[in-house]
């Protein structure tokens, strides 16, 4: 099982292994974010800047996140499991953590989006074409308002993971997306919440462009006997930090 | 207070097509209102092909250079202007966005919207600025523009069309690659 290509004119798992294993042999331990130019992810490929990020210095309406309020999220969109006739099939479990600027202060009444699988591994979008079930009662998104302490808390049914045509036999790892704002625009970020332990973890190129396994685990939930509750759901607990925040930098007279 | 290492992005996949996009997204003021401007482009990658799965964020000032911090961006209907906008690119990975031109936050500083670009294969979200189109001397002032070459600076500043629209195109990569931003503190 040497061939490079497989009959469906994928590479293989082996082959995406190997190059994921080249490239974190040879990068730079502590690099907190993942690489652009990650080529065990295919579609990276050409969607990658070549050229150096450009320093600038934030100024404006870079300073200044959007504004969301109680007009914008209703609070019921918090919970992914009550849209439909019934309950839709599947762990519910709740994830909740706080999201922190890199100073540690708490992100204040800030929107939180998330988007995900069903727990059959399908997404409620055309062009996800897993022949797995789709599930009337779930349609995997949820939004929320952060708490004046920077909690945002959503309940909703454990992913399933999912195959992808990245290569032969790819299975994304259950994840859940998440976008999150700051107080700035320049802390704008989205990323993918994992579940501890998946096996699928040091097959997935999206996970592991991230060449920094300390920075790899920063993605990952813990499970939290504490938020877990009795007779109805299990907890998952995961904190987010965004960048530093710049405007405050200038009023403590530091920049 | 501690510094905290920031938690890694990732991509923004195929599928938030269903997740992020919302009616009036796109709209920061109403189409075709007294002072409007249409802001529009095409997402191209590495061989020009456009990114039909990609998602661009504008965080602007109103016409005064006032950067407004208010709710209501979700709910557009009645909503004041909020200075903030999404567009998901269509399947020709074209995007575009009813808007105002921003006026400049300083005297005398060069107007940009700040923009952040997010797409299936990107491992995470770019910035980058949108200038307004400027008379020489107002671009030149600017900080930023002044540190990139010529074409590096055509490259930021958004092309007036004929029907008034302001059309800037972002490339990922290859030879008119769009300069992307790296704010300080911000870990590649």
């Amino acid at each position: 099982m040497n061939t490079p290509v497989l009959e469906s004119g994928l590479v293989s798992q082996r082959v995406i292994s190997e190059e994921i294993e080249k490239i974190q042999a040879g990068a730079a331990a502590g690099q907190a974010q993942p690489r652009l130019d990650f080529a065990p992810y295919r579609s990276a490929v050409l969607r990658h800047p070549a050229r150096d990020l450009r320093p600038a210095d934030p100024e404006g309406a870079e300073l200044v996140a959007p504004v969301f309020g109680r007009s914008d999220v209703d609070p019921l969109e918090s919970d992914l499991t009550i849209g439909g006739a019934s309950e839709p099939i599947g762990s519910r479990i709740v994830v909740r953590g706080r999201v922190l600027d890199g100073d540690s202060r708490p992100v204040r009444g800030q929107l939180v989006e998330i988007w995900q699988a069903n727990a059959a591994g399908r997404y409620v979008h055309q062009r996800d074409q897993h022949p797995a079930p789709l599930d009337p009662n779930f349609t995997g998104t949820g939004r929320c308002l952060t708490d004046d302490a920077g909690w945002y808390s959503f309940i909703t049914i454990k992913p399933g993971p999912y195959p992808w045509h990245n290569h032969h036999n790819a299975w994304r790892p259950a994840h859940i997306h998440f976008s999150l704002f700051g107080t700035e625009f320049t802390q704008r970020m989205i990323t993918q919440m994992y579940f501890p332990g998946d096996p699928l973890f040091a097959l997935d190129p999206i996970y592991q462009s991230i060449t920094d396994e300390r920075a790899r685990a920063r993605l990952v939930a813990a499970y939290d006997h504490d938020s877990s509750q009795h007779d109805f759901l299990l907890g998952y607990r995961w904190d987010i930090v965004l960048t530093g925040r710049h405007a405050t930098l200038m009023e403590d007279g530091d920049a | 207070m501690p510094e905290l290492t920031a938690t890694p992005g990732q991509t923004i996949g195929p599928f938030f097509g269903y997740a992020l996009p919302y009616p009036g997204d796109r709209e920061l003021v109403p189409w075709g209102s007294a002072g409007s401007v249409r802001l529009h482009g095409y997402v191209h990658n590495g061989e020009g092909d456009g990114v039909a799965d990609a998602l661009l964020e504008v965080r602007q000032a109103d016409a005064s250079g006032a950067v407004p911090a208010v709710p209501g961006s979700l709910q557009r209907g009645g909503a004041p202007y909020t200075g903030w906008g999404r567009s998901s690119t269509d399947a020709d990975g074209h995007y575009w966005f009813s808007t105002v031109e921003p006026g400049p936050t300083r005297p005398r500083s060069a107007p940009f919207f700040a923009v952040a670009v997010f797409a299936r294969g990107l491992l995470n979200r770019l910035f980058t600025r949108i200038y307004l189109p400027a008379a020489p001397a107002v671009l030149d002032a600017d900080p930023l523009l002044a540190s990139l070459d010529a074409a590096e600076r055509r490259a930021m500043v958004a092309v007036r069309e004929a029907d008034g629209s302001l059309r800037f195109d972002v490339h990922l990569q290859g030879p008119r690659e769009t300069p992307f931003l790296s704010f300080p503190g911000h870990q590649r």
